[in-house]
């Protein structure tokens, strides 16, 4: 991840899991499996400080193809990637919504 | 069915306590990524959109029951209940953990089965007409030649850095099913027209991808005893003069197109002279030992007209539809080759559950002996039904939810898994393929509607064979919304064919229309007997053109 090629803010940090491939987040203490946990880092200070946990988890072998992905804020302040892309990975097979984070997640999105 | 030896048995342990070696060695810190990644692919783990992705060979498409319940099992212990049938004869698990694939591995190896060479720049998994030895209009059986090519190709020293990836596919039939005009090897089992001795047409440089090509064919006869030669000749020439310098130019179809048919032709000859033949063509004895395997099974001698079919079929028109659409001519008098729909209106085309796969490998041990096949068109086939039973087959199979009368209809849409999966997609696949599915479900409309293969991929790599499906389907990305781009008269037989652009791009909501106004075009412009590819090759493109242009105005379907 170079700096010339930062998304627009705000920014989330996404990566797959090394061993489970499963999508992951950063938290801000560590990596979460919760989409809902994702912290958001919206000035370039608060940019670094995420590309310097996945460049550290990377070289850890706790995650791969980690990214900075640029959201928007819903109504109540979750982070929605602005492509689609990003948004198919963050909730799973849209043909298959009992898997993926979807399924696992609906709920506590539910209670809010 | 061909049994391991004990050296390929060796071998596939091997790799698999290898790799078992390599994820730990990446664990503790000894691998880095970098170096990590193109030893996973080696294996067949790729890394998709939501998780890793597993792909399991199945060489030519053939399956024995034990393998299809050990496939059902890593379903369902390691994955999430289903796999998904690839046009590469592969199986494809989506949700696999990289800690437990040395184990999935270890269980595959158990019923004879691997993931090596399913990804990377080697030579992939060596493809064949899915009814191979039991379809009456063969003449030989390519699956001996396609298990010679996987021993020579595998792990071979000198094609295992390839430029690219290189997929070859066999046929010896007189109706292409394999696709082998798509292929970077294409061959087609021949008789030599004097001396009636066997060989193979051989085409160079076929293709689907970002540059969609048809395979040009460089040798009318090479006689089957010097296959391999000519095979190292083709492979020699491609390994020192494909082009290294951009991924996107470096499959052979490329180099085929920018050196000429005819030169490439006369470079391939000339390394076919400077090699030593005797030494790398296979000896004749191991020609036999490979093909005693494939020696046909024992049938039973049967009349051609079963009793018992005729009556369940007068008495039962659901069932008789499904025969009529479904039921393939066997080469043996009595027998039927069955092909099991994947392709469930609504469903996900491909996709099928762990319960399923046992269901099918018991039906397959009651009536086929014991013998399945996965077709390119991501569907199942059981090979050798007796006529009598078929009425029986047929029931379970409406038991297991897999008795869809549909094959070679619209609705038998080929589809790769697109965006709702795949890393490299740029829009969705399989959601257009289930709206199509549902517009055209009225099983009398397909029937009247007539044989028509469509296609769709998700992204310009073509894995879903979009540039050759009668329709094909593009998904593409457009100012940041998916976009769909349809192209018509493509084929995927011996008449191979790239299909044309018709119109702009599409939202997904506007393709089922618009593929239904292309089909009444169709429809109204057909004489009798045409099917939809003979009126298009007919009446051109043109009134397809105009029908889709008049279907978009007015509409906000642009995409
Ligand atoms: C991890 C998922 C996949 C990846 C990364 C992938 C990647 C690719 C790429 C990059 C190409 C273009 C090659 C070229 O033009 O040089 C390609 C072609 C192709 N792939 Fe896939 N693919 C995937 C899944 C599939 C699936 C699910 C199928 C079957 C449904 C499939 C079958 C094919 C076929 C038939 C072609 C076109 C034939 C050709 O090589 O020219 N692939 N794939
Ligand atoms: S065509 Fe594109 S989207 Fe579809 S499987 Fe291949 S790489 Fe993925």
């Amino acid at each position: 991840m170079s700096a010339t090629k930062r998304p627009p803010l705000p920014v989330i940090l996404l990566a797959n899991h090394f061993l489970d491939g499963e999508v992951v987040f950063w938290s801000g203490q560590g990596w979460s499996r919760n989409p809902q946990e994702a912290q958001t880092a919206s000035t370039q200070a608060e940019a670094d400080v995420l590309e310097e946990a996945g460049r550290l988890a990377f070289a850890r072998a706790e995650v791969v193809d980690a990214a900075l992905i640029d959201v928007s804020l819903s109504a109540d302040g979750q982070p929605v990637p602005n492509h689609f892309r990003e948004r198919f990975k963050i909730s799973g097979p849209s043909v298959r919504t009992d898997l993926g984070k979807q399924a696992e997640f609906a709920k506590d999105q539910a209670k809010g | 069915m061909y049994r391991y030896d004990e050296f390929d048995a060796g071998f596939v342990r091997e790799r698999v306590a290898l790799f078992r070696d390599q994820v730990q060695r990446r664990i503790d810190g000894s691998l880095t990524e970098d170096e990590f990644k193109p030893l996973r692919l080696k294996n067949g783990v790729y890394l998709q959109l939501h998780a890793y992705m597993l792909r399991v060979a199945i060489p030519y498409g053939t399956l024995s029951s034990v393998q299809l319940r050990q496939l059902a099992l890593i379903g369902e212990r390691y994955d999430r209940g289903y796999g998904h049938l690839t046009t590469r004869q592969n199986i494809q698990f989506n949700w696999p953990k990289l800690r437990d694939v040395p184990d999935i591995l270890d269980l595959l190896a158990d019923v004879e089965m691997h993931c090596i060479q399913t990804s990377g720049n080697c030579i992939r998994n060596v493809t064949a007409d899915h009814f191979a030895g039991v379809a009456a209009d063969e003449w030989i059986d390519p699956r001996p030649v396609c298990e010679l090519i996987r021993q020579w190709s595998t792990a071979h020293p000198e094609f295992s850095y390839l430029p690219r990836k290189f997929k070859i596919a066999v046929t010896g039939a007189s109706h292409d099913r394999a696709v082998v005009k798509a292929h970077d090897i294409g061959l087609r089992i021949v008789r030599h027209p004097d001396t009636g001795a066997h060989g193979f047409e051989v085409s160079v440089g076929g293709g689907l991808g970002r540059t969609p090509m048809i395979g040009k064919v460089i040798r009318d006869f090479l006689p089957q005893e010097e296959l391999l030669a000519y095979l190292e000749a083709v492979m020699r020439v491609y390994n020192l003069e494909g082009r290294r310098d951009n991924k996107y130019k470096a499959r052979i179809k490329i180099l085929v197109h920018e050196t000429g048919t005819e030169a490439l032709k006369a470079r391939i000859e000339h390394e076919f002279a400077q090699l030593d033949g005797p030494s790398i063509n296979a000896d004749p004895e191991e020609l036999a030992r490979i093909a005693a395997y494939f020696a046909p099974p024992h049938y039973e001698e049967l009349p051609a007209v079963s009793a018992r079919l005729e009556a369940a079929k007068s008495a039962n028109p659901v069932f008789a539809d499904w025969i009529d659409t479904n039921g393939f001519a066997h080469k043996v008098a009595g027998y039927r080759a069955i092909t099991i729909s994947l392709k469930g209106i609504g469903e996900i085309p491909g996709d099928i559950t762990s319960a399923q796969m046992r269901q099918v490998a018991d039906l397959a041990d009651r009536y086929s002996l014991s013998e399945i096949r996965v077709s390119h068109n991501q569907n199942l086939i059981l090979p050798n039904v007796k006529n009598d039973d078929l009425f029986a087959l047929w029931q379970g199979l409406v038991e297991a939810g897999l008795a869809t009368a549909n094959v070679g209809l619209i609705t038998d849409i080929i589809a790769c898994p697109g965006l709702d999966y795949c890393a490299l997609a740029t829009a969705r696949s399989i959601p257009i393929a289930q709206a199509i599915a549902k517009r055209f479900a009225d099983p009398a409309r397909q029937r009247e509607i007539g044989p028509l293969n469509l296609n769709i991929s998700g992204c310009i790599n073509a894995c879903g064979h979009h540039h050759v499906g009668q329709i094909g389907i593009l998904g593409l990305e457009k100012r940041g919304q998916e976009s769909y781009q349809i192209t018509l008269g493509g084929d995927p037989t011996e008449q191979a064919a790239i299909g044309e652009i018709v119109g702009p791009g599409l939202t997904a909501e506007a393709v089922p229309d618009a593929i239904e106004r292309l089909v009444e075009v169709y429809l109204e412009a057909r004489q009798v007997g045409e099917t939809f590819i003979d009126t298009f090759r007919r009446i051109g493109i043109g009134p397809f053109k105009l029908a889709f242009q008049h279907n978009l105005e007015g509409a906000d379907h642009v995409a």
